[in-house]
């Protein structure tokens, strides 16, 4: 084995780990997801964000346009407030959307969907988004299916 | 009675005077690498015989366990209909885990056996004792350079192996299996983070490269210049260093993903 195809292997070889650690940071994690600094933060308050969790994304019709980047609680009016940071490039959002939080499919992630208002003026760095709608819980949904099924089951029977 | 306790006493005070000189070697070994600066060709040739070496094998089994990890993830996951999930299973499994431990599992059976037996021969054929006379420090010359080979070669193993066994997940998950490609890889990135997973992977095979060096290098330098002592240094340096990796993981894995 001569110098040279030593040095030809070991940089190769070399080559060849920097590149797997570039594909792991680039196609594997959500290095490529990362928008940096740039876009900016609204908030919005809910009653109930159970499952709503940080980097949990933002989609307005369906399409991811940011993700959540904090969740507080405000002690003061004993309500959930979630920061997100909407990417840089949307910047006509109206001023009136409204945030929801929505589950993909009956048991995936949570999500907040914005739906779009009609006002002219748009979301601003550290605006805060009035209309919100909580997060469903599955226990609740079904206690109250239950007792409507109790009480429509009691009238039939009446009958 | 008394014959006894002298005995595990000896062995106490032994035990306790190899770890000493493990540490104060490794003190040399670190002391020692800033030599190595003016000559940069005694590393590569190291990096070649430790690294390059080892790259069929690590190739070979990061394809398998990455196929592997596809197959049964599938079978799992298709029970709760979120086979969709499968690129998410396969590269938090071997970027947290499989990959840093395999590989130096691996590592420790290619490399670290041949770095002990390779010392462990240049001692019993007193090539070390030869460079003595020569002024030429052995540490310096020898050690180090394979120290600092193993330590960088071992996290770009790892890498190798993390990366492959995703391509190969892909192969088995995306193209026998038949689930989209565009959830194997979204799914992935969203659920992959760069710092809480790629970095913690990486600081674990620098840990382990680090440790399974060290223990080849000590094995190899501290044995008995027989045959038989190599033949015993070689065992030691695979046991010990499996039984280090996988303590050492276990320790990592509370300080990195405990909260």
């Amino acid at each position: 084995m001569t110098r040279r195809t030593i040095e030809i292997w070991v940089g190769v070889f070399i080559a060849g780990g920097i590149a797997a650690l570039f594909m792991l940071a680039m196609k594997v994690s959500n290095l490529s997801t990362y928008t940096g600094n740039e876009g900016f933060e609204v908030t919005a308050r809910f009653e109930d964000i159970s499952g709503l969790k940080v980097r949990s994304p933002v989609t307005m019709s369906g399409v991811r346009i940011g993700r959540v980047t904090k969740i507080d609680f405000d002690d003061q009016a004993l309500q959930a407030v979630v920061t997100m940071r909407i990417d840089r490039q949307h910047k006509t959002l109206p001023k009136d959307s409204t945030a929801s939080i929505y589950t993909a499919g009956l048991l995936g992630e949570k999500y907040i969907g914005l739906e779009a208002g009609g006002e002219e003026e748009s979301l601003q760095q550290g605006d805060e988004i009035q209309l919100t709608q909580d997060s469903l819980v599955l226990e609740k949904l079904i206690a109250q299916f239950v007792s409507s099924f109790i009480e429509s089951g009691g009238k039939s029977k009446a009958e | 009675m008394l014959e006894s306790l002298q005995r595990l006493g000896r062995k106490g005070l032994a035990f306790f005077q190899r770890l000493g000189r493990g540490h104060i070697l490794l003190w040399d070994i670190l002391a020692g690498l800033s030599s190595l600066l003016p000559r940069p060709h005694l590393v590569i040739v190291q990096v070649y015989s430790v690294g390059v070496l080892s790259l069929l094998i690590i190739l070979v089994s990061g394809l398998f366990v990455g196929m592997v990890l596809g197959l049964q993830g599938y079978n799992t996951l298709v029970n709760f209909g979120a086979e969709e999930s499968l690129g998410t299973v396969v590269a938090l499994s071997l970027v947290r885990e499989l990959g840093p431990v395999v590989t130096a599992l691996l590592f420790a059976g290619r490399a670290g056996s041949a770095l002990t037996a390779e010392i462990g021969l240049m001692k019993a054929t007193e090539q070390l004792s030869a460079m003595e006379m020569m002024a030429v420090d052995p540490v310096k010359r020898t050690l180090a350079p394979r120290f600092m080979a193993g330590f960088i070669s071992m996290p770009l193993l790892a890498a190798i192996f993390s990366a492959v066994g995703v391509l190969g997940g892909y192969f088995v998950g995306v193209g026998l299996l038949g689930v989209d490609e565009g959830a194997y890889w979204s799914q992935m990135q969203d659920n992959v983070d760069i710092y809480d997973d790629i970095q913690n992977g990486v600081i674990k095979s620098l840990v382990f490269g680090f440790v399974v060096s060290w223990i080849a290098i000590f094995e190899g330098y501290d044995c008995i210049p027989t045959s038989e002592g190599v033949s015993r240094a070689t065992t030691r340096t695979v046991v010990h260093s499996a039984l280090a990796i996988l303590g050492l993981d276990f320790i990592l894995t509370a300080l990195m993903f405990g909260d």
